[in-house]
């Protein structure tokens, strides 16, 4: 298996949670990866990616080339347009359709969804109202990845415990409500697919 | 027994030093490679062993530091941004004429397209002036394996040695098999020949002959690295000479099987026989290294007379910002047009509808509400200058503050604000933070106090080292206590909370303090509220 994801949000958004949970995965199953991420200036509620790739054989490059990506994943569906240029032509966008403005000149809303709905390989949906039903407000990096998994050639059982591995040390209630928030965003992504 | 983690570059590099029995780490944070002392700081191994892991004044101090571990026989490191090891540069240099006695590794960690930095230099140029070896990993498991392998080395040639990192391997993840024992600490012992670390002339003479004729050794050091490859390939018209993680790029390129001849170099000074041996055997070279053409300009030289020599210097190569897969991919393309088996590149054009999204300050940080209080305190000047300094308080360059007028480097904003009010600026502010100012802003401060300079300083504290994700500051608690024992005037070194409510109070503050002829400091204080977060999620828990 080999699957390439450009992780797209705005700093503070909680996009790298979403690399943790997939390297302890991956980590587990004995897979490669590799996932760069940005730290520093570039945090401070500026644009933020990581590039993170799973593969079964050995991976050489720590970013992905143009062209040459399986999935964008995105918190924000401007950021998901972003990275258009790194997208394979038979892959695929998985966005949260809840604007994150911090701009003035945020782009009008039904621009970026026409743009959006002009690709033929897209689920969108509100991720953070999907969050605040089945779990908490905070949970929208989790309805994200459950939304994203359908992509991912790997056991959702193993994601799942991954998620457990990762959130342990905050208490189950914690785990329950991610692992919920998780499968929900899985149930909805299989439905626009 | 080997076990495997996913690790940073960075964290597998230290925990690879910890595995070697590294015995003491130390830094001044600097993106990309604050996380290779944090990673000390909270390693089970490290923490038991008491390796020693606090944070430094600057990176100055934590080289002569490390330098100091070296003298006693222990294997050390220290570890910084690029322009960090400006900072360092004195003690750096000089660590070439002592040499190393216990391990000594030197990290810079370069940002190749400024991430989070204000220039692109490249720290192999600094091995090379000091004439020291220089490691250069490609992956995680390469900066793992190199710490114990750049012990050895140290201690086998008595040098310390540099290991460049850029922020593409700093700041990414991968699978790193790793020692599950490490290894013992090296014991207490002095250097067999002690003269060397005494740099009078009469001995430094002695020494620099001795550096010269290392050369030698350093170079077949270079030869015999299991981290500098030669790898065979059919088309000979091309050689390619790859180093560190722009052969990463080259190799994700053809899938792992460049057509072409590859020298891979991760060990310097450069390995000459191998390098002869590709350049025999090839019709041209391509030169790809990340950041500055420090490779292509020693094999190009300034005659130029040889095979045709493609790079960052003849124009085939992107000469600024970071390499990637889509750089390497065109450079070959421009080269070898008919070269086969190349990935496809972009089908997917820009988004029209995308817009830049820059960074900014946190809603609810105190230096939002210092710059509010100190642009409404300058708007009824003329034309007041703000030097500024590094840190999360640049960002108050941009809108809606648009607040300061420079920012070069760590401790700039005191002694330029101090040069501009010689020259008869006025009014003349700096601003700095509590880290900055103990890392290079106290000695500027002693100057303006020792001529009374009629300017104003704002060290605005959050308590943290904010930029680099809040790290221990070296002045927390001491800022007034600093200023004073500086020589400031008690009566003007005053405080205040940077709270919403106080805007007004701390206008009329810089006001009165700019009308003051002679120098005064404003301490602003309010913890950064990402630390107070962390602080108040770790009270919880
Ligand atoms: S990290 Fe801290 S200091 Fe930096 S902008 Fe945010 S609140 Fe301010």
């Amino acid at each position: 298996m080999k699957t390439d994801i450009v992780l797209a949000g705005v700093g503070g958004q909680g996009i790298l949670t979403i690399a943790t949970i997939l390297g302890a995965a991956a980590l587990k199953e004995n897979l490669f990866l590799k996932q760069a991420e940005v730290h520093g200036m570039s945090q401070r509620g500026g644009d933020v990616q990581s590039n993170l790739r799973i593969s079964s054989s050995p991976i050489h490059s720590d970013l992905i080339p143009l062209g040459g990506a399986d999935l964008i994943v995105s918190l924000e569906p401007m950021e998901a347009l972003r990275y258009l240029p790194y997208l394979k032509e038979s892959g695929w966008i998985v966005t949260n359709t809840q604007p994150f403005v911090n701009i003035d000149n945020y782009p009008e809303m039904e621009k970026v969804e026409a743009e959006l709905a002009r690709h033929p390989h897209v689920v969108a949906f509100n991720m953070d109202e999907v969050a605040k039903e089945v779990a908490t407000a905070r949970s929208s990096n989790l309805v994200l990845l459950g939304a994203a998994s359908p992509f991912i050639e790997m056991d959702p059982e193993k994601i799942t415990e991954a998620i457990a591995a990762v959130f342990g040390s905050k208490g189950e209630k914690i785990v329950e409500s991610n692992i919920a928030a998780f499968r929900e965003g899985r149930v909805r992504a299989t439905e626009k697919m | 027994m080997k076990t495997k983690r996913l690790l940073l570059g960075d964290e597998a590099f230290a925990l690879g030093a910890i595995n070697a029995g590294l015995s003491g780490a130390y830094a001044y944070p600097g993106t990309p490679s604050t996380e290779i002392l944090e990673f000390v700081q909270k390693d089970p191994v490290a923490r038991e062993r008491g390796i020693h892991s606090h944070w430094s004044s600057n990176e100055k101090t934590a080289m002569e530091e490390a330098l100091g571990m070296s003298f006693c026989g222990k294997r050390s490191m220290t570890s910084m941004k690029h322009v960090g090891l400006n900072v360092a540069a004195d003690p750096f240099v000089n660590s070439a004429m002592t040499g190393a006695n216990g391990g000594l590794l030197v990290v810079a960690a370069d940002d190749p397209s400024m991430h989070s930095s204000q220039n692109e230099q490249d720290s192999r140029f600094y091995a090379d002036f000091a004439m020291i070896p220089l490691l250069e990993p490609s992956s995680q498991q390469e900066a793992y394996d190199m710490a114990a392998y750049g012990f050895e080395l140290s201690e086998r040639l008595a040098i310390p040695v540099v290991v460049r990192f850029v922020t593409r391997l700093s700041h990414s993840r991968a699978v790193v098999e790793c020692h599950d024992e490490p290894a013992p600490e090296n014991s207490l012992h002095y250097p067999a020949n002690p003269l060397q670390w005494v740099l009078m002339p009469a001995m430094s003479k002695r020494r620099n002959r001795q550096l010269i004729a290392d050369q030698e050794s350093f170079e077949r050091a270079s030869e015999e690295s299991p981290f500098n490859k030669y790898i065979e390939g059919a088309d000979h018209r091309v050689g390619i000479v790859a180093s560190g993680v722009a052969f990463n790029y080259l190799m994700e390129c053809f899938d792992g099987n460049p057509p072409f001849p590859v020298l891979k170099i991760s060990q310097y000074p450069l390995p000459k026989k191998s390098l002869r041996r590709l350049y025999d055997s090839c019709d041209s070279l391509l030169v790809l290294e990340e950041g500055q053409p420090v490779i292509e300009r020693q094999l190009r030289g300034v005659f130029d007379a040889g095979k045709k020599i493609y790079g960052k210097l003849s124009g085939d190569v992107v000469r600024d910002g970071e390499l990637s897969p889509d750089a390497v991919r065109a450079s070959i393309l421009k080269v070898r047009p008919d070269v086969k088996g190349l990935s496809e590149g972009a089908i997917h054009g820009d988004s029209d509808v995308v817009v830049s999204r820059p960074p900014a300050l946190c809603p609810g940080c105190g230096h939002r509400d210092v710059y509010a209080a100190l642009n409404a305190a300058l708007a009824e000047y003329e034309s007041p200058k703000v030097f500024g300094d590094i840190g999360c308080y640049t960002l108050g360059f941009l809108k809606p503050f648009s607040a300061i007028d420079t920012c070069v480097d760590m401790g700039a904003s005191i002694t330029m604000a101090k040069g501009a009010s010689d020259a008869g600026q006025f009014p003349a502010v700096a601003i700095i933070g509590d880290s900055t100012f103990t890392h290079s802003g106290m000695t500027g401060l002693l100057d303006a106090i020792n001529e009374d300079t009629s300017m104003l300083v704002i060290i605005s504290d959050n308590l943290t080292t904010g930029m680099t994700g809040g790290q221990d500051s070296q002045g927390t608690g001491k800022l007034e206590e600093i200023c004073l024992g500086l020589g400031a005037n008690p009566a003007h070194v005053r405080t205040i909370d940077s709270l919403p409510k106080n805007v007004e109070e701390m206008k009329q503050l810089f006001k009165e303090e700019i009308e003051h002829k002679g120098l005064s400091v404003v301490i602003s204080r309010r913890e950064c509220i990402q630390t107070a977060r962390r602080h108040a999620g770790a009270k919880k828990a």
